[in-house]
């Protein structure tokens, strides 16, 4: 079979590129298959899950409550300007519930999680592990791709929501250490303000962006080159790629739910 | 091919006919036919390039060939679903050049993936018992914690031989089984494929560029060049065939 990467020539760069998509499109179809075929891998889906939440935690935490921190002492001095203070829970809420907590999740996920899914498989690839597991009768798809999708898939919407939740805390921080707000004060007015559709996009953007970054990363990784080289290549694409997608996605859903407010 | 008339009793495993495949427009396999009987170690022997690995893999399943036919067990592989091919496979032992430990798991993990994946086996002493008594075969059962990282060459090609054999199974093949060790390891690693072949009864195709391996282990020897089968005899008598190709690989041997 022709694929992307048997072709290297200039003139067919366009051929590539639509193998390639080809490629793709044959990758995730069979992740939906594999996922609703039985054996369940689900010993391997729940350390994966296990692995890919705990990896990324401190960094989740850490970025979230930075962010709320400071977007709230960046939004103040002009709230302030047009004696709006007193909305300073309710615009921080909404941007972080709809915007910045998702994509900060998303991108942290994609240069943590893209790269290591990536440059792993990618390694198994070179030093033939995948083939070991097909040699032996195991479904290597199923077992690494599959399970790494389905996790990252899973793992990102809660992440999000802790995300949002740390967030809104570093809000509350900045905005205590200001105006000596009370902490029920400052949740109920951040709350009043997130409608349904801000909860539903805040959940469903997540589930878009992990299954982005799972197939690109596992793609990436699983069909990489078998040279070392291929490992490093596998790595950058992964993150790469996956960030760029993450932005397409969030472009596409923004455009999407604009027109369900 | 020119063969010699080597009489076999046992009945025939596996099977190759009329093998080609080509890889962008290179015809790294051609018209190979071969023959493996019950209870026969069958050395693949040539050059490196000469196409042995990709024949393995074709085997196998792992490379798709162009032509021809292969069966194992009384079964077509290239005729069967991804399903049957696993289970097939099941049966068959691949040690792959480099040992493809998964890196990620110690030696116990590696060992008793494929038996709880494949086999279903749960219960963890059995799987213990299991581990061990492999692991005791190939002279490692001090290993079982350790991670991949922390063996040597020569023990990560007896561990990767433990994790075909915990499978039990009924043909083994090895992949340049004795590439990038001392001379003293490779002996070593040759006197463990022979008492595979004993204490397990399997049969076994072993791919290898190395003649002392090949004079070690094997019961007969196909003797590859650019990419089909060139020569067949036992080690004695291809050692005083008067053919040029063959020639110079064995003097080579004799020299260094």
């Amino acid at each position: 079979m022709k694929t992307a990467e048997t072709i290297g020539s200039a003139p067919q760069k366009w051929q590539a590129f639509f193998i390639k998509i080809a490629d793709i499109y044959r990758f995730i179809v069979r992740i939906f298959k594999e996922t609703f075929s039985f054996p369940i891998e689900i010993e391997e889906l729940l350390k994966q899950c296990y692995i890919q939440g705990n990896r990324t935690l401190w960094l989740v935490s850490f970025a979230s409550l930075l962010a709320g921190v400071v977007f709230t002492k960046q939004s103040r001095p002009s709230l302030i300007e047009f004696g709006a203070e007193s909305w300073l829970p309710s615009l921080v809420s909404l941007a972080i519930v709809r915007g910045l907590g998702p994509l900060i999740t998303a991108l942290i996920c994609a240069g943590k999680l893209g790269s290591s899914m990536g440059a792993e498989l990618s390694s198994m690839n070179v030093t033939e592990q995948i083939d070991a597991m097909e040699a032996s009768g195991t479904n290597p798809f199923k077992y690494l791709v599959t399970t790494r999708v389905l996790a990252i898939t899973l793992m990102l919407p809660v992440l999000v929501v802790y995300s949002n939740m740390v967030a809104l805390m570093g809000s509350y921080i900045a905005v205590h250490f200001f105006s000596q707000t009370t902490f029920k004060l400052f949740f109920s007015q951040a709350f009043e303000s997130i409608t349904f559709l801000d909860i539903f996009s805040t959940l469903i953007k997540p589930i878009l962006y992990g299954f982005a970054i799972g197939v690109v990363s596992t793609y990436a990784g699983y069909y990489s080159s078998r040279a070392t080289v291929g490992v490093g290549k596998a790595a950058n694409q992964a993150v790469v790629v996956s960030m760029v997608m993450v932005f397409v996605i969030e472009f596409i859903t923004i455009q999407v739910l604009g027109t369900m407010r | 091919m020119n063969t010699n008339p080597i009489i076999h009793t046992q009945p025939v495993v596996l099977r190759v006919e009329h093998l080609y495949k080509s890889f962008d427009g290179r015809q790294v396999l051609k018209d190979v036919n071969l023959l493996l009987h019950h209870s026969e170690n069958l050395v693949i022997l040539g050059r490196s390039g000469m196409g042995k690995s990709v024949l393995i893999k074709c085997i196998i399943g792992l490379i798709q060939p162009d032509e021809g036919y292969v069966n194992i067990l009384g079964e077509n592989i290239l005729d069967m679903d991804v399903k049957a091919l696993n289970r097939l496979r099941q049966s068959i032992g691949f040690s792959f050049q480099g040992s493809a430990l998964y890196d990620s798991m110690s030696v116990r993990d590696n060992l008793t993936f494929a038996l709880k994946r494949n086999l279903g086996i749960r219960d963890a002493d059995q799987l213990e018992q299991m581990v061990r008594e492999t692991l005791q075969a190939v002279g490692l059962e001090g290993a079982i914690d350790q991670m991949p990282s922390e063996l040597s060459g020569g023990m990560r090609k007896r561990i990767g031989v433990a994790r075909c054999l915990i499978l039990k199974p009924k043909i083994m093949l090895y992949d340049e089984p004795t590439a990038g060790l001392d001379p003293v390891t490779s002996s070593e690693i040759n006197e463990l494929i022979v008492e595979v072949k004993q204490k397990y009864d399997t049969s076994a195709i072993i791919i290898t560029h190395d003649i002392a391996c090949a004079k070690a282990t094997s019961d007969r020897i196909i003797y590859m060049e650019d990419g089909s089968c060139h020569l067949e005899g036992t080690f004695e008598e291809l050692e005083h065939k008067n053919d040029p190709q063959l020639s110079t690989f064995f003097n080579y041997f004799k020299v260094h």
